[in-house]
């Protein structure tokens, strides 16, 4: 994630539980939608805004990792 | 007092909308904003935050009939909503969330009665009438409001339908990317399928999953609105696209090889649209076929040594334009990029004057400096740079601070933290500084 953002930090300094929105990492909207292009490569699954759980798939790192754990096709 | 018409549907069963449960007719359009005119409160001034787009233009032509003005600032951070209070003290809300954060009166988007009426008449609307003001970002961090008249506005999108060719006998969905809170997404998601007979579509879909599934969900022939950074994550989805008319794309111009890729893999043509929130959409071209730019019928480009004004058409006075066009014949005109001091992230506009003037008057910043790095020119979003002098601030604090003023694509990534800004004897920041410091630190970060 940290590759695809380019973001200023390294990998120690994501807590799995802090929000990546606003506040906590601080992706916005444009960053969500590299994460989510990354993860239909690497894990062969589309996210959908329409899905009930979309706030909490992203509500954190290891939300977002137990999301793709349970929906993963590669 | 010349009149037009709300929307230019021809009959009372005309669609002039899909949503989730099928089509909207004029005639059920027209009642639920009777139905909604009639709860409006007696503030003449709405924001107008409804996310769903079928319920956005509901809202709108409700203030429309009720001579109310839609506010459209750029982004509704808490510090903007502060400043659209001030600038109409008597604005309320209206939301189609459960949860608004928007402090402001609140009106929640009704659950409407279905109506059993006849056909209703379709309210005509003075052409001089305000309906909405659009603010752009000004110097002093102040925003600045752009009145715009329904006269002007339905003139620019009968002109957008022409140029595009929705113009004509078969209706198109209209499924847009882009929010209708935003100049361009107002213009081309919401008033031009009014205005060209064609039926907008109430989604408002994010994900490329999203976007195939908006497409799918309206009939053919479908015409998709977008920009570049929807469109590029789109085509790298890699997913089946359902059956697409044609492909509009705004808010920064296309690489030729992205245009060419899009329309082979849409199998429909690609029509870039350039315009400003100043002037409303002024031009448009066939990325494929040609770099000029045609500009709408009556509009005349003025060059005055460096700059170059706007006007005629529906454009109302004078208008300096920020990018930097070259006239090639009276009707095109080649676009070379922004003038210096202007950001534009994603299809939102800020200047560097005003985004400095907000870094340093946050309390404990001692000096500052926003820097944006050359495009890389791939359609991958270039990222805002600051550095800053703040000895009793750490990171966080500071973003919590902008994010109260900004957008947050606006953020600076990377935030530096340095002992002094490289200003020169003059106390000017030289951009090559700027550049050189922001090197330097990428350089060692990679070693």
């Amino acid at each position: 994630m940290i590759g695809c953002l380019n973001l200023e930090i390294t990998e120690d300094q994501i807590a799995p539980d802090a929000p990546l929105y606003g506040e906590g990492l601080g992706l916005d909207s444009i960053d969500v939608l590299e994460v989510a292009l990354e993860v239909s490569k690497r894990y062969g699954l589309q996210l959908r805004s329409d899905s009930a759980d979309n706030k909490l798939i992203f509500s954190s790192l290891r939300s977002l990792s137990d999301h793709i754990a349970a929906q993963r096709t590669r | 007092m010349s009149l037009l018409p709300l929307v230019s549907h021809t009959s009372p069963d005309s669609i002039v909308a899909w949503r989730a449960d099928g089509a909207v007719t004029r005639r059920q359009f027209l009642a639920e904003v009777g139905q909604l005119v009639a709860l409006l409160p007696a503030g003449s001034h709405l924001l107008n935050m409804c996310s769903d787009r079928y319920r956005f233009s509901v809202g709108l032509a409700a203030a429309i009939v009720a001579g109310k003005v839609s506010l459209l600032p750029s982004t509704p951070t808490a510090e903007v909503v502060r400043q659209v209070k001030a600038f109409a003290p008597d604005v309320f809300c209206l939301t189609d969330s459960d949860v608004c954060p928007v402090d402001l009166p609140q009106l929640r988007y009704p659950v409407m009665a279905i109506s059993q009426a006849g056909a209703i008449a379709i309210p005509q609307i003075d052409s001089k009438q305000r309906i909405a003001v659009v603010f752009t970002s000004g110097s002093a961090g102040i925003p600045q409001p752009h009145p715009k008249t329904w006269g002007a506005l339905v003139s620019c999108v009968r002109a957008e339908a022409a140029h595009l060719g929705l113009m004509h006998d078969e209706p198109c969905a209209i499924i847009g990317t882009v929010p209708p809170q935003h100049m361009y997404g107002f213009e081309s998601t919401v008033l031009m399928p009014w205005h060209s007979g064609n039926a907008l579509s109430h989604a408002q879909p994010f994900y490329p999953a999203d976007i195939c599934a908006a497409l799918a969900a309206a009939p053919a022939p479908r015409v998709l609105v977008s920009s570049p950074v929807h469109l590029r994550a789109l085509l790298d989805a890699g997913l089946a696209l359902p059956e697409i008319a044609g492909v509009v794309c705004a808010t920064a111009p296309l690489s030729a090889r992205l245009a060419q890729e899009l329309e082979t893999r849409c199998r429909a043509p690609l029509m870039e649209i350039y315009g400003s929130t100043e002037t409303g959409q002024i031009a448009s071209r066939r990325s494929t076929q040609t770099a000029e730019w045609r500009l709408f019928p009556g509009i005349k480009l003025i060059v005055e040594g460096n700059c170059v004004r706007a006007c005629g058409g529906h454009i109302e006075s004078l208008i300096t334009m920020n990018d930097i066009l070259e006239p090639i014949t009276d009707e095109h005109f080649l676009l070379h990029g922004r003038i210096a001091d202007l950001v534009n992230i994603a299809g939102k506009r800020h200047s560097l004057a005003s985004l400095n003037h907000l870094l340093n008057s946050i309390p404990g910043v001692v000096d500052g400096a926003f820097y944006m790095p050359d495009e890389a020119g791939d359609e991958r979003i270039t990222r805002l740079g600051a550095c800053v002098v703040a000895p009793g601030l750490d990171a966080p604090r500071l973003l919590a601070a902008l994010r109260e003023h900004i957008d947050p694509v606006f953020l600076p990534r990377p935030l530096l933290f340095v002992d002094a800004l490289p200003r020169n004897r003059t106390g000017k920041l030289p951009r090559a500084a700027l550049q050189a410091l922001f090197q330097t630190r990428s350089a060692r970060k990679s070693a």
